[in-house]
C-alpha cells in the first residue's frame, strides 16, 4: 500500500465485503436472533464502508463517489484482504471470521481515532463503539461452540485452523499509513489468546500466510461476491432508491 | 419524530445537532449526527427535515450531516428516556468508560419496573436496540443498548 488513498480504500473494502459475506446469513442463520445479529453487523460494517468509501473518491480526486467504488470495480481493483472474501461455509466459519475482523478492526478503529486525519478519525471513533460489540459478540459464538458439544468443539476448531493463516495479511506492515497494521498485532493477540483458550481451542501455528488482497490478487471467491453485489447496478448504471 | 422509535424527537434522542440561520441570507443549516454508521433511518431523518423546513418557509434549507464526535446514548435527553420507557423500550444506562462490553448492569423491565431482567437477543428491531424479557411480567421488551 502507498498513500492515504490506498489505505482508505483497503479498510472500506474490508468493511464492504465483510457486510456482503454477513449479509448472505440474511433468513439463512440458525436461530432468528442470529439473523437479526448477523444483519445488523452487516449493516455497521456496510455504514462504515460507505464513510469510508465516500471519503476514499475524495482523496482520489477522480471523481468517483461511493457507488462508483463500490459498483464499477472489478476484483482486481479491490484491496480488501483475503479474509473477509472466503466463503461463509460453516456457520462455526464465519464466526471465525467475524471473530478475527472484530479483533483487528476494534484497535484499528482505536488507533485512528486518534491519527492526524481529521476524516478518519471522526470515522474510528464512530466505528469501534460499533467493533467493541461485534467483538463480543463473536467471541460469545467462540467460547459456545468451542466449549461446546464434541461436534460443535470439532467445527469451531476445523474453522479457526482454516481462517488463522488469513488474519497474517491483516497485520502487513506499512510504516507511511496512518495507522501501520503491523502495531495492531500485539493488541489482536491480547484479545484472541484467551478467548480461544478459554473455548478450549487451540491457536494454530501460523506457518502459511496467503496474502495479496491488499494488491489486488484475490481468490476465486470474490469474482463471484463482486458480481452478485454489483449486478443490478451495472444492469441499471445510476439505479438509486 | 425519529421514523423508526415514533414517540421521541430527533432532538430529544441526540442526533439533532445544530439548527442555524444565517443573519444574512436567511437560510437555515440543519446539523445532524447518525446513531449508528449504517442506520438506515437517516434518509428519512434528512426529507423529514426539508419537509418540515419547507413548510416552515424554508425551501433552500441544508441538512448536514457530521460524524465527530460520535453519538452516545448519553445524549440522549430525560425528557427523551422517559418517552422511551413510556413506550415499553428500556433507556440505556450510563456509558461504561471503560474498552470492555459489559452487560451484567440490571435492565428494568419497562412495563412493571422489576430488575429481573434478561437478555433475549443482542440485537433488535434496529441497529440500536437488544431484545430483553422480563422474569417478573414475562413481558419482552425493546432496550436500548449503551453506546
Amino acid at each position: 500500500m502507498n498513500g492515504p488513498f490506498d489505505f482508505t480504500l483497503a479498510l472500506a473494502d474490508d468493511a464492504l465485503i465483510a457486510a456482503q459475506r454477513l449479509a448472505e446469513w440474511t433468513t439463512r442463520a440458525p436461530e432468528m436472533e442470529e439473523d437479526i445479529a448477523l444483519a445488523n453487523i452487516a449493516l455497521d460494517q456496510l455504514g462504515a464502508a460507505r464513510l469510508l468509501l465516500s471519503y476514499a473518491g475524495e482523496l482520489e480526486g477522480a471523481g468517483r463517489d461511493e457507488d462508483a467504488l463500490a459498483y464499477l470495480r472489478d476484483d482486481r481493483e479491490f484491496r480488501n484482504a483475503l479474509m473477509v472474501e472466503l466463503p461463509n461455509d460453516d456457520f462455526a466459519v464465519t464466526m471465525a471470521k467475524l471473530f478475527f475482523l472484530a479483533a483487528y478492526q476494534l484497535p484499528l478503529y482505536t488507533a485512528l481515532a486518534g491519527c492526524a486525519d481529521e476524516r478518519l478519525a471522526a470515522i474510528g471513533a464512530k466505528a469501534r463503539k460499533e467493533s467493541a460489540y461485534h467483538l463480543d459478540h463473536g467471541a460469545l459464538w467462540v467460547k459456545r461452540l468451542g466449549d461446546g458439544t464434541e461436534e460443535s468443539h470439532r467445527r469451531m476448531q476445523a474453522a479457526v485452523d482454516q481462517v488463522w493463516p488469513y488474519t497474517h495479511e491483516l497485520f502487513a506492515a506499512d510504516p507511511a499509513a496512518p495507522v501501520d497494521p503491523a502495531t495492531l498485532r500485539p493488541a489482536f493477540d491480547e484479545v484472541v489468546g484467551p478467548v480461544l483458550t478459554e473455548a478450549t481451542l487451540t491457536q494454530p501455528d501460523s506457518a502459511w500466510a496467503p496474502a495479496g488482497g491488499r494488491a489486488g490478487v484475490h481468490t476465486e471467491h470474490l469474482a463471484y461476491l463482486l458480481a452478485e453485489m454489483q449486478v443490478l447496478h451495472r444492469a441499471h448504471p445510476g439505479a438509486k432508491w | 419524530m425519529d421514523p423508526e422509535i415514533r414517540v421521541i424527537t430527533i432532538d430529544q434522542l441526540g442526533i439533532l445537532r445544530a439548527v442555524e440561520e444565517d443573519p444574512a441570507s436567511g437560510r437555515v443549516t440543519v446539523t445532524i449526527t447518525p446513531t449508528y454508521t449504517g442506520c438506515p433511518a437517516m434518509d428519512v431523518i434528512r426529507a423529514d427535515i426539508r419537509r418540515a423546513l419547507t413548510a416552515a418557509g424554508h425551501p433552500d434549507a441544508e441538512v448536514r450531516t457530521v460524524y465527530s464526535p460520535p453519538w452516545s446514548t448519553d445524549w440522549i435527553s430525560e425528557g427523551g428516556r422517559a418517552k422511551l420507557a413510556a413506550a415499553g423500550i428500556a433507556p440505556p444506562a450510563p456509558v461504561r468508560t471503560t474498552g470492555v462490553v459489559s452487560l451484567t448492569l440490571a435492565v428494568r423491565c419497562p412495563q412493571c419496573g422489576s430488575p429481573e431482567t434478561e437478555q433475549v437477543s443482542r440485537f433488535g428491531s434496529t441497529a440500536c436496540k437488544a431484545l430483553w424479557r422480563c422474569r417478573s411480567c414475562s413481558e419482552p421488551f425493546d432496550h436500548l443498548k449503551a453506546l
